[in-house]
């Protein structure tokens, strides 16, 4: 079981929660895609068409940003928080 | 009867409505806070008109969503509306024109983008399909980009006939479709190219907005990056019509419905002096396809003006008289209630103004 935390403006995706459970571990990608299916309005505003993460927005697997830690690949074990955030950006 | 009057802004989509002949708007929004609305269609092929809005989150990527009650709630499907199928590589960045086909077609609208594609729907708008034929087209590796991005930012259906199709991308040029989009072959002959070495190519022109005519569907007319053209012959050749107008640059250009001949310019100085002619806010109107030009003022800010007018923030509507609408990039909206002839400030203090679309609905 993982934990996904969401910001703001993407709860609304979410039925409006803040937090998700998502029942499977592994990599990130795991994850998104199992995100995915559930709720796919929220899971194509983290990452585009072809499955990449959207250049404005971070992820962070337990604290570390997962564009260090092997992006897309990076490990995410059972219990782990992964928390999506909107970068700074934009005017 | 009310007009609607769709206002696509850098952070946010506004609706604004008069019911009292166009004299007062109540403004709302704004929809899609936060996001670049470049996109906006009414579509009134439909019993209940139906609002197609294309926005962009900087964040959170590109969608379309539509709203079957004039804005008071809008859907967006489950699966991504429009997306590059897997083997493009290639992913969304902005939709920039939404259009429905003609009325032979209620269901069919086409969705212009970014990287340069265009997309068909058959459900009235929900959901989009690539059209190959164009995005295999040879030359698309050739297609440049412009400051605005590579987009596809024009689709002119036929009237009257499904099978023909323009499209104008910049930087690319004009292409066109005889066969309902399966083939397609530029249409940009006489379309000078003066920021290339070959100054007349067989594409790679920058167009930035191309209109059909109210009367005669085989005319169109053309805003360059410097340039205003006309074409009698449904896109294949151009013909110069900037004569009598101040600067041949500048972004949109519109047709009025039930006006023959009849179209809009706000020319700007030139490519290296993005405002108008001497910095008076000037719309300009030929009644006689090109041939002579009036500008037009009554109404519009008579102080230095440095605003640009997007290609996409210039429309009229289908009222009688004809309205004539522009946003500019500091957030106004100027509104004609009788065919240019004089103006009223819609709305202000809006953010940077991309789209304008209105309809008596």
């Amino acid at each position: 079981m993982v934990t996904v935390l969401l910001p703001g403006p993407l709860r609304g995706e979410a039925g409006g929660a803040g937090r998700l459970t998502v029942a499977v571990a592994g990599s990130l990608r795991v994850v998104l895609d199992e995100l995915a299916v559930s709720w796919p309005r929220l899971a194509r505003r983290i990452r585009d068409e072809r499955g990449e993460l959207r250049r404005y927005v971070n992820v962070y697997v337990d604290g570390e940003d997962c564009r260090h830690v092997g992006g897309l690949e990076a490990p995410v074990p059972d219990g782990a928080e992964v928390q999506v955030l909107p970068s700074v950006a934009g005017g | 009867m009310s007009t609607l009057l769709a206002i696509g802004t850098g952070k946010g989509l506004f609706l604004a409505t008069s019911t009292d002949g166009r004299r007062n708007w109540q403004v709302s929004g704004p929809h899609f806070p936060m996001t670049g609305v470049y996109a906006v269609a009414i579509d009134k092929r439909r019993s209940t008109p139906r609002l197609l809005a294309g926005m962009t989150s900087s964040h959170f990527g590109p969608s379309v969503a539509t709203s079957d009650d004039l804005g008071a709630s809008w859907q967006e499907p489950e699966q991504p509306p429009v997306a590059f199928p897997a083997d493009t590589g290639a992913s969304l960045d902005r939709v920039w024109q939404l259009t429905p086909a003609g009325p032979d077609q209620p269901d069919v609208v086409w969705a212009g983008t970014q990287p340069s594609a265009l997309f068909r729907s058959d459900d009235g708008g929900v959901s989009y399909q690539l059209v190959r034929g164009l995005w295999d087209h040879p030359h698309r590796e050739q297609w440049g980009a412009g400051f605005g991005g590579q987009a596809v930012h024009t689709v002119l259906p036929h009237p009257s006939d499904a099978d023909q199709v323009v499209v104008a991308m910049s930087t690319g040029g004009v292409y066109r479709t005889d066969d309902g989009g399966q083939t397609w072959a530029p249409g940009n002959t006489g379309i000078r190219a003066y920021f290339l070495p070959d100054e007349w190519p067989e594409f790679g022109q920058c167009v930035h907005k191309v209109v059909r005519d109210a009367g005669d569907p085989e005319r169109l007319y053309a805003q360059n990056h410097h340039g205003v053209y006309r074409s009698d012959d449904g896109g294949h050749t151009w013909a110069s019509i900037a004569e009598g107008l101040p600067s041949d640059f500048g972004f949109p250009i519109v047709s009025l419905p039930g006006r023959p001949d009849t179209v809009f310019t706000f020319p700007l100085a030139a490519d290296g002096e993005r405002w108008p002619v001497g910095h008076h806010c000037r719309v300009y109107r030929s009644a006689d396809a090109g041939q002579s030009w009036q500008p037009l003022s009554a109404g519009l800010p008579e102080a230095p003006f440095y605003p640009s007018v997007l290609r996409d923030a210039m429309c009229t509507d289908d009222a009688e008289p004809g309205g004539v609408y522009l946003g500019t990039r500091s957030g106004e909206v100027y509104a004609s209630r009788d065919e240019g002839e004089s103006w009223a400030l819609v709305a202000a203090h809006l953010p940077d103004v991309l789209c304008v679309r209105a309809a008596e609905v």
